[in-house]
């Protein structure tokens, strides 16, 4: 069904764009056609260049609603007469914009660099017979193009001719998509002749970003005849970007040019994702707006209000200029209304933005750095894509994880066979042997149980049905990723150096399988498959066709013709696609056996063959020959080829194939369960295979129920499928939701073993038609009834899943109630749509090449990293980045609370309490390293400990610390020290002369009092909430307060020049002379972090010496099971747990 | 055999698979282990538990008790006197000055007040002059000065600030100096006066130096053109402030406390910081060891009532006052102080029964592990 809505969206996609027409060589058939212009060939990557740069950027900038809401502060304080100069905000804000403008410059410079690297390329390309050279940009559509080996493409190309004799090249396309294999693509037929005569057109789809698909048709016109139609796929372009390799030189024409190319159409970066800490900032910074506005509005109000009294508003001493008495009164109220806002708009720093970034910035460099990261095997580390999501890390309520290759290695290897029924292993001579199992013999001697015939025809199949290339020995460079050596043992001296490539490992596995029998592939030559065979004779087979693997099809076939005339189409996919395609005698016998490996967590294939008749040959070539031309819906079409000519077909076979359990799997998953994260393996794999991979991974125990909901249960009544839903999702509900005990607190869920524990499984058939039942009202029904039960699981596998239908599940959860965070993991191709729908999503530099790692947001070489990567680092980075919110609006509020306050002492005239540079620098300077070190060091709970209890993860669950709760706390605790702030010199000022001489202070000593309180109350009140002071934070902490007094005295100890007023002239010295300010300062710093102090007390403990409890918990559940064991859980055969 | 070949095939398989690594092998390095990168650095771990805040507190408690009860004693030894002679009610002596206020008259009006003091006056008196309901810290006000011409600039002193407005010139001419600080200066002359019991009445001396910050009086402010200049040469061609009856170079007959430097001048230009203030006046000095400075007896204040305050319900107080090494009379620290360090020792001893019974359970649950 979603195959059927994939079609048609891509359908429509084809119909709706006009296919373009291009004349090879610009030899056009018929002179009177107009010439389309396509676009040049220069690749422009930059945003800006010089001209355009600082108005584009600023406007970029700006339209950031913070930048924007700083500009319209400085504004105001340019235009009106506010209490404050314009550059306490315009500094700060200079120096934001102009940081990013400096970054963001020098990125588009590379860019430009990149670019003008690119354009500037010198290509050849054949004008009128001859070769001339030509920069890269000037190439233009229908330009035919010379590359030589180890040249990239200089634009998208139809690959007219290569100089290897069989009419192929090969590319690896490691800067496309990462993979680093090789690909073999093919020149048209029919075009391998004299490039300067070649009249041709080239009629194909308008440009689009997908790499993997092409569609197109080419007509050569040969001297009047009627013109040749050739198909032209996607094997017959060649994309800018990647490579050629092992290919002397090539010749192909230029199909899509710059900007159009499919390269640059992918280059669109990714969509931005935004973490859930950012929205919480934005709501408090609603708050904090609301809470400036209103209090910009009672000065405003008050001050109308004051004024109003007789001889209040202009007394003698303090008349109003000419000016300010002929303006209007609205007008003023609004230029006083804006006023107060500027005296109090430092409640909403600039710098906390600054801060955020920079402590985003750099904290990622720390999941970079960490050398338990590190993978030997491939050499590298953790790789950070975007750094705006550390703290989401923390927060990870769903894991969506792969099922090959990433909790499995994707390290195939071939364990056994069953030919007609019988099982041949493959062992060491050590291993257990089944009592099922045939003693093994040597390998090479293969018994004979099914009959010689029947085991050679299986062999063969095997050789013969992949899309495996061989490498040759011949070649020099790098060692590719898919390349194996064959084993030493096979008695074939030769071939020893041989290594096979191959897009899956499986293939290889199976190639090396039958290897191992006797059976070896040496490789394709001019459309011929070379087999040597046990008794080393070479045997030719004709490749006729391959009828490509797909994974909604999960099958392929080859049909070769033998050097017998024979036409075969030899055929292997999983049980569930062929065995409806095969005689249904044959299934029982082979059945037993695929059930039972896949139990056994081996993956399955089974292997089917055919003989075709001339005629049908004859029938099945033509149909895919049409299809193939098909310019529409040619997918559709060629589906419909493939699954005539897949049918009636006989079964030789099965095959397993094992995937290991990758490193610590259980353990990380074990873990991630215990942080009260579920964990919901998506993979395309087979059920019971995926089943028993969760098993091994015990994300299902041997206690969990399982909820079935597959094909398999669906047809169980005999009744309609729906109806059959409809009764399951119910009951399942019932089960798992209704009857379950509600949930404790939300947070603390129970996992205790007395309750039932359930693990839900789906399939992608019953999945789709959960999602697009026949009826609207059931759809969203059937969505909610499945979503609540599969929230009530402990864990849930899907299995036959394809990719869009993992990213849309992974969206079905994420836009559920309550918005859970989730977190994708998969290291493949297939995985790339749910890793860029999650919230985060995490690629694994695994063997599928790098597609997963470079749409991800974080990738980690191996599963087992993902254990450290939530639990200890994206523990940490959710405290630090919550507590660095927090903390930025609690000084805020206590810094502009007492100046709030004296608008009361002083006729809200918008007087500012503090000196300018106070309050420029308070954010810059004074407060802003302590806490940067802080949400860069801070460790509350060592890193050991958040890996050995998962449980600790969640006590943060669910933004536990940026909720309304603590964001209450930290607002009560910033009104509490603003108001104690200010009262506190209040009172000591109610008698100014607090010099042992008699002098008085005035007003600016007022402040710088308020100031210094200040300043040491809210750096010590970050050094008591400090559980890990490394020497950075001594440094920091100590420094700023140091700093601060040194500033003080510098500040006022000179008569600055370029001051209109010398306010702060020895005011700090004469406040430290004076024995009552000191006492009162040491007084109100105290008793501001008293409150501090007793809750820290009174809490419940946290610390390493208090978490025994939290340790036994966790520790019951997990030291018994704490060893990996191998993949083999036939203890736990299915049938048993499951409900059906 | 078999087995041991196999494995060896296996490393070797190992060894190629380290290969797709390719070409980023050589850009990533293994992470560096150092404690910083590692995030190991050595770090102190501090718990507050109330085990290790206990003793803070009784410190806290024990320090602040007596530092109060200190200050507190302090503060009261402090004498203060303190009279209002704004002349608000018909009784009041300065009635009739405040109720003919005119800045026209040319004629000073003079009221005489007098008091009693209780206690003799030991050590160094100080008179202040306090203002209620004066907002000195208005920002029109605060920022009405000139700095630049108050440190003596010439240029200043022709051209005043733009802030002074509107009392940066008057009549073309530049006002010297200018602001509305300036202009409003606490004109009130204050003579003390002590009424012997044998019925003569002595002059008290009041010192005029001595009231301002003394960086204020030798850097932040300074004549024009100099110490030892002709002021009045200087001054020519800027108007006295209107509200000033003479021009800023007749303060004082002083020339070290005439012009800028007038320290009764710097005392008005350092704005208070709330609009109840007082400000230095004058310095009894102490004159010898044996007589109190005031002795106890009749006084009587006489003053010269220029300055008007009436109109805006101000208030004027005259202020006589001993000084500590804390100040001026203020219990609130002391006070403060001796309830801090109250609630500490308190709360001290909250915690001390808490922990201990905490403790004991907490004890008790280990032995049971």
């Amino acid at each position: 069904m979603l195959r059927r809505r994939l079609n048609r969206l891509l359908g429509g996609d084809e119909r709706r764009v006009d296919s373009r027409t291009i004349y090879v060589g610009h030899r056009s058939s018929s002179p009177g056609e107009p010439i389309i212009k396509f676009c040049d060939n220069r690749i422009v990557s930059s945003k800006y260049t010089v001209w355009n740069f600082l108005p584009k950027n600023l406007f970029e900038q700006f339209r950031r609603i913070a930048n924007f809401y700083f500009l319209i502060i400085f504004l105001v304080q340019v235009i009106v007469d506010t209490p404050t100069s314009p550059v306490t905000s315009g500094l700060p804000l200079f120096f934001v914009i102009t940081v990013t403008a400096i970054k963001q410059g020098y990125e588009d410079w590379l860019r430009h660099k990149a670019d003008n690297e690119v354009n500037k390329y010198p290509v050849t390309v054949l004008e009128q017979g001859e070769r001339t050279r030509k920069d890269s940009e000037k190439i233009k559509v229908g330009d035919v193009v010379e590359v030589e080996e180890d040249e990239t493409f200089p634009c998208d190309l139809i690959l007219l001719q290569s100089s290897r004799d069989d009419g192929t090249c090969y590319v690896t396309t490691a800067s496309l998509d990462g993979e680093s294999n090789h690909k073999t693509h093919y020149t048209v037929s029919d075009t391998e002749k004299d490039l300067e005569t070649l009249n041709a057109t080239i009629e194909c789809e308008q440009p689009q970003p997908d790499l993997y698909k092409f569609v197109g048709r080419m007509h050569i016109y040969k001297n009047d005849q009627e013109p040749v139609v050739r198909s032209l796929g996607p094997e017959n372009l060649l994309l800018k970007g990647a490579t050629l390799k092992n290919t002397q030189r090539i010749y192909g024409v230029a199909l899509y040019t710059g900007m159009e190319t499919k390269m640059a159409l992918n280059y669109q970066g990714k969509s931005q994702k935004r973490s859930a800490v950012e929205k919480s900032i934005n709501a408090f910074l609603l708050v904090y707006l609301c809470i400036l506005v209103s209090k910009a509005l009672v000065c405003t109000i008050l001050k109308y209000v004051w004024q109003s009294r007789p001889g209040q508003d202009e007394p003698w001493y303090n008349e109003k200029t000419q000016r300010d008495k002929e303006t209007n009164l609205y007008l003023k109220m609004f230029t006083d209304f804006l006023s107060f806002m500027v005296l109090f708009n430092f409640i909403i720093p600039v710098s906390m933005y600054v801060t955020v970034e920079m402590q985003k910035f750099l904290g990622s460099f720390f999941i970079t750095w960490d050398k338990d990261f590190f993978d030997p095997e491939i050499k590298e580390g953790a790789l950070v894509n975007t750094s705006d999501l550390n703290e989401e890390l923390g927060q990870v309520e769903y894991v969506f994880t792969d099922k090959t290759g990433t909790l499995t290695q994707n390290n195939m290897e071939f364990i056994e066979c069953c030919i007609d029924g019988f099982q041949y292993k493959y062992r060491d001579a050590s291993s257990e042997l089944d009592g099922f199992c045939v003693a093994d013999g040597p390998v090479n001697k293969v018994q004979e149980k099914a009959g010689r015939a029947k085991e050679e025809l299986f062999l063969r199949a095997l050789c013969l049905c992949h899309t495996v290339q061989v490498k040759e020995p011949t070649e020099q460079g790098p060692v590719d990723g898919l390349m194996d050596q064959v084993d030493a043992g096979v008695p074939h001296p030769p071939q020893e150096q041989r290594g096979f490539i191959a897009s899956s490992p499986d293939e290889v596995a199976l190639v090396k399988g039958a290897m191992r029998y006797g059976f070896t592939f040496l490789g394709l030559e001019s459309r011929n498959m070379k087999i040597l065979n046990r008794n080393n004779d070479v045997e030719m087979y004709e490749l006729l066709h391959v009828l490509t693997f797909d994974p909604v099809r999960r099958r392929m076939s080859v049909i070769v013709r033998s050097n017998s005339g024979d036409t075969l189409l030899f055929c292997k996919g999983a049980d569930s696609s062929i065995f409806p395609r095969v005689r249904q005698e044959e299934v029982e016998r082979i059945r037993m056996h695929v059930e039972r490996n896949a139990t056994e967590g081996y993956r399955t294939l089974c292997v089917a063959y055919k003989y075709l008749s001339a005629e049908e040959f004859a029938q099945a070539d033509a149909g895919l020959m049409e299809a193939r031309l098909a310019l529409q819906n040619r997918e559709e079409k060629l589906l419909a080829v493939y699954n005539q000519v897949e049918t009636d077909m006989s079964l030789i076979g099965a095959t397993a194939v094992e995937d290991r359990l990758q490193e610590e799997a259980a353990e990380t998953m074990e873990a991630l369960q215990g942080a009260g994260i579920k964990v919901w393996v998506l993979t395309g794999d087979k059920m019971e295979t995926a089943k028993s991979t969760c098993y091994a991974c015990r994300l299902f125990q041997r206690s969990t129920e399982l909820l079935e909901l597959t094909v398999r249960t669906l047809e169980d009544g005999g009744r309609k499928r729906e109806e059959r839903l409809h009764e399951l999702l119910l009951e399942y509900h019932k089960k798992a939701v209704q009857d379950a005990p509600p949930l404790k607190g939300g947070i603390t869920r129970t996992w205790s073993s007395e309750t039932q524990d359930y693990g839900f499984i789906i399939d992608g058939a019953t999945l789709s038609m959960v999602l697009n039942s026949s009826s609207e009202s059931n759809s969203s029904r059937y969505k909610s009834l499945f979503l609540q039960i599969c929230q009530n699981c402990t864990s849930v596998l899907c299995c036959r899943m394809a990719p869009l239908q993992k990213a849309q599940i992974v969206k079905m959860v994420k836009n559920s109630k309550g918005n859970p965070i989730t977190l994708s993991i998969g290291d493949g191709a297939n995985d790339v749509s749910m890793i860029l729908e999650a919230h985060v999503g995490i690629g694994i530099k695994g063997k599928e090449g790098r597609q997963a790692v470079r749409n991800s947001d974080y990738a980690i070489p191996k599963l087992k990293h993902l254990k450290k990567l939530l639990l200890a680092h994206g523990h940490l980075y959710y405290v630090r980045i919550a507590h660095l919110v927090q903390y930025f609006f609690y000084k805020n509020l206590c810094f502009i609370l007492p100046q709030f306050l004296y608008q009361f002492f002083c006729g809200y005239s918008q007087q500012p309490l503090y000196d300018a540079a106070y309050l420029t620098m308070y954010n810059i300077c004074f407060t802003s390293m302590p806490i940067l070190a802080y949400s860069l060091l801070e460790q509350h709970i060592c890193i050991e400990v958040l890996l050995d209890n998962a449980a600790l993860y969640r006590e943060i669950a669910k933004n536990g610390m940026l909720r309304w709760r603590p964001f209450l706390y930290w607002t009560l605790l910033g009104v509490f020290h603003g108001l104690l702030f200010f009262f506190g010199v209040r009172y000591l000022f109610s008698n100014p002369a607090l010099q042992d001489n008699g002098q008085v202070f005035g007003n600016w000593s007022y402040g710088t009092i308020v100031f210094t309180i200040l300043v040491f109350t809210v750096t010590l009140k970050l050094a008591l909430d400090t559980r890990h002071w490394t020497w950075i934070n001594h440094f920091v902490i100590w420094g700023s307060l140091l700093f601060y007094v040194f500033f003080s005295f510098f500040w006022g100890g000179i008569i600055w020049p370029f001051l209109k007023q010398q306010r702060l002239y020895f005011v700090f010295a004469n406040m430290l002379s004076s024995v009552s300010a000191w006492l009162v300062i040491i007084l109100l710093i105290l008793l501001s972090l008293l409150p501090e102090i007793l809750l820290v007390v009174f809490r419940k403990p946290r610390g390493p010496n208090s978490r025994q409890p939290v340790e036994s918990n966790a520790g019951g559940h997990q030291s018994p099971r704490s060893t990996a064991q191998p993949l083999l859980m036939k203890t736990f055969s299915d049938e048993s747990n499951t409900v059906i | 055999m078999m087995a041991s070949s196999y494995n060896a095939k296996d490393e070797d398989g190992h060894i190629t698979v380290t290969g797709p690594g390719g070409g980023a092998v050589l850009r990533s390095k293994k992470p560096e282990n150092t404690a910083f990168k590692q995030q190991r650095l050595p770090a102190w771990q501090p718990i507050l538990t109330a085990g290790t805040v206990l003793p803070a507190f009784f410190i806290i408690g024990l320090l602040f008790i007596p530092i109060g009860i200190g200050l507190f004693v302090t503060s009261n030894n402090i004498k203060e006197f303190e009279i209002d002679y704004t002349g608000a009610d018909t009784s009041s002596p300065c009635f009739n000055c405040s109720q003919n206020f005119s800045w026209n008259s040319t004629s000073p009006c003079t009221c005489t007040v007098p008091f009693y003091l209780e206690q003799p006056y030991e050590s160094n008196v100080y008179v202040y002059y306090g203002l209620s309901n004066f907002y000195q810290n208005h920002r029109r006000y605060v920022k009405s000065r000139d700095d630049s011409q108050l440190n003596g600039n010439l240029k200043s002193l022709r051209e005043p600030s733009k802030e002074c407005e509107p009392y940066a010139y008057h009549n073309n001419k530049p006002i010297a100096p200018c602001g509305a600080i300036a202009n409003s200066m606490f004109n009130d002359t204050l003579e003390l006066f002590y009424n012997d019991p044998n019925g003569t009445s002595v002059k008290i001396l009041l010192g005029t130096t001595g009231i301002a910050w003394w960086t204020d009086k030798h850097v932040k402010f300074g004549n024009p053109g100099g110490v030892d200049s002709n002021l009045s040469a200087v001054f020519q061609g800027t108007t006295k402030p209107l509200n000033w009856r003479r021009p800023v170079y007749e303060l004082d007959s002083d020339q070290s406390n005439n012009g800028f430097v007038n320290e009764d001048f710097i005392v008005w230009m350092r704005t208070a910081a709330l609009p109840t203030f007082r400000k230095l006046y004058r310095i009894i000095g102490k004159s010898s060891q044996m007589v109190p400075t005031l002795p106890r007896g009749n006084y009587t204040l006489e003053v010269v009532y220029n300055y008007p305050v009436r109109s805006f319900e101000g208030r004027k107080r005259m202020i006589l006052s001993t000084i500590s090494w804390m100040g001026g009379k203020n219990p609130f620290l002391g006070i403060a102080y001796i309830t801090v360090g109250s609630v500490c020792f308190f709360l001290g001893v909250v915690l001390l029964v808490i922990h201990h019974k905490c403790g004991n359970r907490n004890n008790g649950a280990e032995i049971s592990n």
